[in-house]
């Protein structure tokens, strides 16, 4: 990156550190930093979406929607993660691929599936082949985000079932007194009022995505800790910054990022806390009204 | 809306599909010198300057994806990529899934090594990576097998003392026992594993496997891939 680095061996010191700091290997390690916010940052409102859509469709009076809303949280909630992760991922991807092939290459008359091998037409390759590989990254990442959307969604949706509930039927029996339609009810009074009840099983489950996302790796994303492993491991002189194993130094480094994370989400949502309470009929909205009076 | 970004997603994807086919090459990244990622963050070393040259020689686009090694063969079965050029020893049990080129590494000694040279390669705890020959030959041999994701991590586990000695690719090996000191040491004999390293490609690939093999043959006719081979593993390796 700097001139000076030209040739690794004659440096020394902090020159050395500043130069191997700054390999474009570790320039990618820091992108993944940024990757794994971005992923947080797309997959938390998706999750949520899929969690309030869950949840509305399992309170739906229509039995059928009632049905897919309870079979979805259900099931999700009962595979294990890793399980979802290697299988449902690998599904999704062959299903797109299986779709396009029909839809292009509908003269195509060798089998897809062969054995072990899942073999499409080349036009039919998400991405295809020939597609620069920050396309192939993208397309790894959307999937991991549908992935995680997925299954944190169902653990919301619960979350935001129960919350729904909790909302005292006296607060909705009054709306309707005032000749409020079902759908106002639902979206003046209930919704409103249900985050407070929400929010700990929420952030509970914000916290458990954070330290979740070492699970990209597992769908070819490649994230802080497989940079970290692959950059602490001892180095030969193959390498142009020999070192020994260095990985303690660059977990704890990520020890301190998840830390940093964790503890930032808490005082957010601490603050998200008091400001859902006000005015609420619940003990801390009572007790803010009591400081206030 | 994530339909729709998926939707504009594969459109983006799979425009301009009619073009020539890139080639994509499947490696580990993990194993110098055969093939590692280098702090530039691009694919280096002897598998990648030869697959560089055999693309070149097949009049083929190619490009680099490194994968973990675990997944390695499932994911050439899926599509992720077209070949397998890892390190990856013929044997036949990895016949039966994929295919593979003729070999451009002749068979290659695999050896132990421990921090002592007197260290009981038998009986002991012996660390290898998952899913190589070298691990399925500790299981048979007797002694405790450990394995591990990737190769740096077997050394590191001699190096720790969780186990005795690690059983890998001598070429692998001989570079970080040069290095370490006098730390390490080779123990017990070398052993001959395998029918040397081809690439692996899909069973149904057989017009891209012919191409690859023209390729390698031309390149052991002419001596280039003898001269590959010494200039990355020292000039004591078996060459053809």
């Amino acid at each position: 990156m700097f001139a000076f680095c030209a040739d690794p061996a004659s440096l020394e010191g902090y020159s050395w550190l500043i130069c191997y700091l700054t390999t474009g290997k570790h320039l990618d390690f820091y992108w993944s930093f940024v990757t794994v916010l971005t992923l947080l940052a797309v997959t938390a409102p998706t999750a949520l979406a899929f969690g309030f859509g869950g949840a509305m469709a399992a309170r739906s009076p229509l039995l059928p929607l009632r049905l897919l809303g309870q079979i979805y949280t259900g099931m999700v909630r009962g595979i294990p993660d890793i399980v979802f992760f290697l299988f449902f991922v690998i599904a999704l991807d062959q299903g797109i691929e299986w779709l396009v092939h029909q839809l292009r290459c509908p003269e195509w008359t060798d089998p897809i599936r062969n054995g072990l091998e899942f073999r499409v037409c080349p036009e039919a390759k998400v991405p295809n082949n020939s597609a620069p590989q920050v396309w192939h990254s993208l397309y790894g990442f959307a999937l991991a985000v549908v992935t995680f959307a997925l299954v944190f969604g169902a653990f919301a949706a619960n979350v935001l079932f129960g919350a729904m509930q909790a909302v005292p039927r006296a607060q909705l029996e009054t709306a309707e007194a005032y000749g409020m339609s079902p759908r106002q009810v639902f979206r003046r009074v209930l919704v409103p009022q249900m985050w407070v009840y929400a929010l700990p099983g929420l952030s509970n489950l914000w916290m458990i995505l954070i330290k979740a996302t070492p699970l990209l790796f597992l769908l070819g994303v490649q994230d802080i800790v497989y940079w970290a492993r692959e950059l602490g491991g001892s180095k030969t002189s193959a390498y142009d910054y020999p070192h020994p194993d260095w990985r303690l130094y660059y977990f704890l480094g990520l020890l301190v990022f998840y830390l940093l994370m964790t503890k930032m989400s808490e005082r957010v949502l601490a603050r998200v806390q008091t400001r859902l309470s006000h005015g609420q009929a619940t003990a801390s909205g009572e007790a803010q009204r009591r400081a206030e009076a | 809306m994530k339909n729709l970004i998926l939707t504009t997603a594969l459109l983006a994807l799979t425009a301009g599909a009619a073009a020539a086919q890139t080639v994509r090459m499947g490696t580990e990244g993990a194993y110098p010198p055969y093939n590692f990622i280098n702090d530039a963050g691009e694919v280096d070393g002897f598998e990648r300057e030869l697959g560089d040259q055999l693309c070149e020689m097949a009049g083929l686009t190619c490009e680099w994806v490194t994968t973990d090694w675990d997944g390695i063969i499932p994911n050439l079965q899926s599509g992720n990529y077209d070949t397998i050029i890892a390190g990856m020893s013929i044997t036949a049990e990895r016949d039966e899934v994929i295919d593979f080129t003729q070999n451009y590494i002749p068979p290659a000694s695999s050896a132990y090594m421990a921090l002592d040279a007197g260290a009981d390669i038998k009986g002991g705890v012996i660390a290898a990576q998952t899913g190589t020959i070298q691990a399925g030959y500790v299981a048979e041999s007797g002694a405790t097998l450990v394995e591990y994701a990737t190769p740096d991590e077997t050394v590191a586990a001699v190096r720790n003392g969780e186990a005795d000695a690690v059983f890998a690719d001598k070429d692998y090996l001989a570079p970080i026992l040069a290095e370490s000191g006098g730390q390490f040491s080779w123990a017990g004999e070398d052993v001959q594993l395998g029918g040397g390293v081809g690439m692996g490609l899909r069973e149904s690939d057989t017009e891209l496997k012919g191409k690859f093999d023209a390729a390698i043959s031309a390149m052991k006719a002419d001596g280039s891939l003898n001269a590959l081979i010494v200039k990355w593993f020292g000039s004591d390796v078996a060459t053809f």
